[in-house]
Order: structure tokens, then C-alpha cells, then sequence
């Protein structure tokens, strides 16, 4: 068993690793055969629905992209909000902070849903943006703020040592090199983001998957809807991971 | 260059960093501040260099006091280089952006002046090829080179460093006092802290020993060498040359 070890010392050669690769393909399509020739698939009536599925994976990423827009701006203001010197500024942006983290999400799209906007006439979508963003943004100024702690005193010493304003403190010495640290974790949080949407489908909005939920509920299918559905977020979540793991590399390469 | 200290204090929290009554100096090129660790030296340094306000007294430099709010101090800090022991360097810039910024965003310069001016500040210092490394692929004396470039490149009014030399091996050290002596050749003055008593006595014309918050003994280099009979200025002499002779 010892060749199909990976150490630092000892790495396994690239036979070994093609094998491997092999061997995990092999069984990959195992699975799928025994799961899609099971008999009695509806393949056919859950492809009529395919139109659904599109909108609704087109809105998941729509939704996403705008949160994650406000998300970070909700974050940076929250995490320099967090960092200010007036008390009562701090304090805000630690009351938010801590009650995102401390209630899911999910109470939070209700509340949004039913309780902060529910006398008014707002449309579903942009209530389910601002519950999404506001809980995204929370976790990103936490991010954010350990990337901008993670700058040295040092560096700010050095900043007013050649005259730097604090406007051009943040701009030049601590927002590059708090970017670079918090960029990895930043990506992971966006993948999150991504499929916490899914959630939403709980208020009506028709994302993906409200949509899967619809078309198997239509033609009585299980696996035939939600494995688009699985695989529909891959394909969103899958090169963010594949970047983060990128950026963290370089980030590392970098120190 | 005229140093005036009036009833300087300085705390942190209940430590009394510093508390000089009276002191003044004038000097040509080079003041080395010398004492023991945590004699309040750096401390000092610091309030010269506008890093740090005192709680109370004055000091002025060639007859201006500092001022004591960050505005106008800031302004002060733009036209004198500071040099740190830990080099204090932006990590995730080049040698030359750290020889810039400083240029382009303070000074004012456009940046194609800033970079020429830049390269040859970086050239005289002999890191002519360096100028595109971060600073994590440069040694330790290079980095202080950059450092010292990057207090040079301003054309400060002078020039304070902070035990320049103490987070390097002797051949780094040599590296930097040798272009330390070269700027004081050139007439930058220059303020240090050292620890380096035969570079003090090498090139300083004015020495002060400062030692439990307060400056026990300054005069020119050759009486505070030569026939000092201050007890304190013997006492630390005698420590610090003791394995220098060897």
C-alpha cells in the first residue's frame, strides 16, 4: 500500500497518479451508470421543463453577482466601520455583525420577507437581494477586518514616517496587502454566497432551485431534477474554489 | 544643525520614557544618540522625527518648535527621512515603487521624474540591478539600502535612522555605514541611534549619552571620547569598549 502514499519526502510518481485518476473516473461512472439506468428515469418529461431550469439558473447567477457587489460594500464599510475611533459608529458594526452570525440565514430572509418589508409592496427578488447581501456582508467584514488587522504596525508607522495621509494610508500600505490576505478566504465566501441562494427559493423567488423543485414536483421525477440542480451549482462553485486555491498559492509565494 | 530641548517629557501608560530638562546641541553633520536599551534614545529620536507628540516641553530644530498636532506635524514629517531598524519596507512593492510612492504621492512628482529620480538614488546606493525585487527577495542590508534610498530620494532637510544597523550581520552593517558616511561626506545630516560607538566616534561630530529618560552627557566626538570625565560617559565607554580592542 505504500505507493499510494503522497508525501513531501517521498511524492507518489505520476504513473501512480494517472492510475489514480484513472481508478476515481472509473468509479465516478460506476455510480452514474447504476443511478441514470435505473429504470423508469423520466429524462424526457423533466427536459421539457429545461426553459425553467435555464431561468432559474440565470436568476441564481444574477442574484449572486448583485449581492455579491453589495455584499462587499456592505463589508468594507461595516469592517472600517468596526475599525473607527467614534464609539458609537464601532458599536454598530459590531451589533450587526454579531446578529447576522448569530441567527441563520434563513430566519433572516423571513424577517426580511415578512416582517421588515412585509407591509410593503417590494418586489420578492430585491428582498431576497438585500437579505443575502446583508448576511453575506457581514461574514465579508470579518474578512475583511482580520486582512486589514493583519497589516503590521510597523507598516503604518512607515506610511506616517513619509508623510502618507490616512486616506492615502489605506489606499497605498494597508488595502493591497489586506486584499492579498483576504482574498482566499473572500472567494470561499462568495462559492457560499452562491448557494445560499438556493434559500431563497423558500420566499417564491423562481432561482434555481425553486425551479428544480417546480419540475420535479410537475413530473413526479427525484434524480432527474435535482442532479441538474447539484450540478448547475458546480458549475458556478467549482472555479471559484479552483481560483481561491490559485490565489492562495500566490499569495503564499508572495510573503 | 541646532538642537533645543526644554522640559521634555514623554510617558506610555506609567512609564516615564523621557524627561530632559534642558538641553542643547548644534552640530555640523552628524549627532549619534548612545546609551543603554531602554535609555529612552529611540524615544527621542521619534519625538524629533514628529513620530511621537511629548506630553509636555518644547524642542525645536535649527531654532523651530516642533509642532504638536498631527496636521501641521505631518507637513514637518514630509521633509525628513526616517530609517527604522526593522527597514519597514512596503512588502508588496518593488524596490523602486518604495523609492516612489513617497514621490509621487507626497512630493508631488510625475511619475516618470519620480522613477528616473528613483533609479539613481537606487544606482548610487549599488542596487542598480534590484530595482524590480520585492523586498522578501533582497537581503538585509540591501533592504536598509532601499530604506535609506527611500529617506534620500525626498532630499529631506536631514535624516534620522533608528539603529540602522542593528538587525544586520557585520558585513551588512559595513554595507550601511559605509553609505551612511558616504551621505554624511555629501553633507546630508544626519541623527542615529547606534549601538555602533566606533561608527559614533568615526563619524559624528556630536555625541549625546542618553540614559534613564534623560540626556546625561552631549559634546562634540573628540571630548566625549577623548578626556570625558563625566562618570557616567567613563562607566559606559568602559562597557561598551570593553571587547572592542580585541
Amino acid at each position: 500500500m505504500g505507493w499510494l502514499f503522497d508525501r513531501k519526502e517521498s511524492p507518489a510518481s505520476w504513473q501512480v497518479q494517472a492510475l489514480h485518476l484513472a481508478a476515481l473516473l472509473v468509479l465516478f461512472s460506476l455510480v452514474s451508470w447504476a443511478l441514470l439506468s435505473g429504470a423508469g428515469l423520466k429524462w424526457q418529461s423533466v427536459w421539457q421543463y429545461r426553459a425553467v431550469f435555464v431561468s432559474g439558473w440565470l436568476l441564481t447567477v444574477g442574484i449572486s453577482a448583485i449581492s455579491l457587489g453589495l455584499s462587499l460594500l456592505i463589508g468594507l464599510v461595516t469592517a472600517l466601520a468596526s475599525r473607527s475611533r467614534f464609539l458609537p459608529l464601532r458599536s454598530l458594526a459590531i451589533l450587526y455583525v454579531e446578529i447576522i452570525r448569530g441567527t441563520p440565514l434563513l430566519v433572516q430572509i423571513f424577517w426580511f420577507t415578512y416582517v421588515v418589508f412585509g407591509d410593503f409592496s417590494i418586489d420578492r427578488q430585491v428582498v431576497g437581494v438585500l437579505s443575502l447581501s446583508l448576511f453575506t456582508g457581514a461574514y465579508i467584514s470579518e474578512i475583511l477586518r482580520a486582512g486589514i488587522q493583519s497589516v503590521g504596525e510597523s507598516q503604518l508607522e512607515s506610511a506616517r514616517a513619509i508623510g502618507l495621509s490616512p486616506i492615502q494610508t489605506y489606499r497605498f500600505v494597508i488595502f493591497p496587502q489586506a486584499f492579498r490576505q483576504a482574498l482566499p478566504p473572500l472567494a470561499g465566501q462568495f462559492a457560499s454566497l452562491i448557494k445560499d441562494s438556493s434559500l431563497l427559493s423558500v420566499i417564491g423567488i423562481p432561482e434555481f432551485t425553486l425551479a428544480a423543485q417546480q419540475a420535479s414536483s410537475a413530473t413526479y421525477s427525484t434524480l432527474e431534477s435535482y442532479l441538474p440542480l447539484a450540478a448547475g451549482y458546480l458549475i458556478l462553485t467549482i472555479p471559484i474554489f479552483l481560483l481561491s486555491r490559485w490565489l492562495e498559492r500566490r499569495a503564499h509565494f508572495a510573503t | 544643525m541646532k538642537l533645543e530641548i526644554h522640559q521634555l517629557t514623554k510617558t506610555f501608560g506609567t512609564h516615564r520614557a523621557l524627561q530632559i530638562p534642558e538641553f542643547a546641541c548644534e552640530f555640523n553633520r552628524c549627532l549619534a544618540l548612545v546609551g543603554p536599551s531602554g535609555g529612552g534614545k529611540s524615544t527621542l529620536l521619534r519625538i524629533i522625527g514628529g513620530l511621537e507628540i511629548p506630553e509636555s516641553g518644547t524642542l525645536s530644530v535649527d531654532g523651530v518648535h516642533l509642532p504638536r498636532s498631527e496636521g501641521p506635524l505631518r507637513e514637518y514629517r514630509r521633509h525628513i527621512g526616517f530609517v527604522f531598524q526593522g527597514f519597514n519596507l512596503f512588502p508588496h512593492l518593488t524596490a523602486v515603487q518604495n523609492v516612489t510612492l513617497p514621490l509621487t504621492e507626497v512630493h508631488g512628482l510625475d511619475a516618470r521624474e519620480a522613477r528616473k529620480r528613483a533609479d539613481q538614488v537606487l544606482e548610487r546606493f549599488g542596487l542598480g540591478g534590484h530595482g524590480q525585487k520585492t523586498p522578501g527577495q533582497l537581503s538585509g542590508g540591501q533592504r536598509q539600502r532601499v530604506a535609506i534610498a527611500r529617506a534620500v530620494a525626498i532630499q529631506p532637510r536631514f535624516l534620522l535612522l533608528d539603529e540602522p544597523t542593528s538587525a544586520l550581520d557585520p558585513e551588512m552593517t559595513v554595507e550601511v555605514l559605509e553609505l551612511l558616511e558616504e551621505l554624511r561626506e555629501q553633507g546630508v545630516a544626519l541623527i542615529l541611534v547606534t549601538h555602533e560607538i566606533g561608527f559614533a566616534r568615526h563619524a559624528a561630530d556630536h555625541v549625546a549619552l542618553v540614559a534613564d529618560g534623560n540626556i546625561a552627557f552631549g559634546a562634540t566626538a573628540e571630548e566625549f571620547f577623548g578626556n570625558s570625565s563625566d562618570p557616567e560617559v567613563r562607566r559606559f565607554l568602559a562597557k561598551t569598549l570593553k571587547f572592542a580592542s580585541i
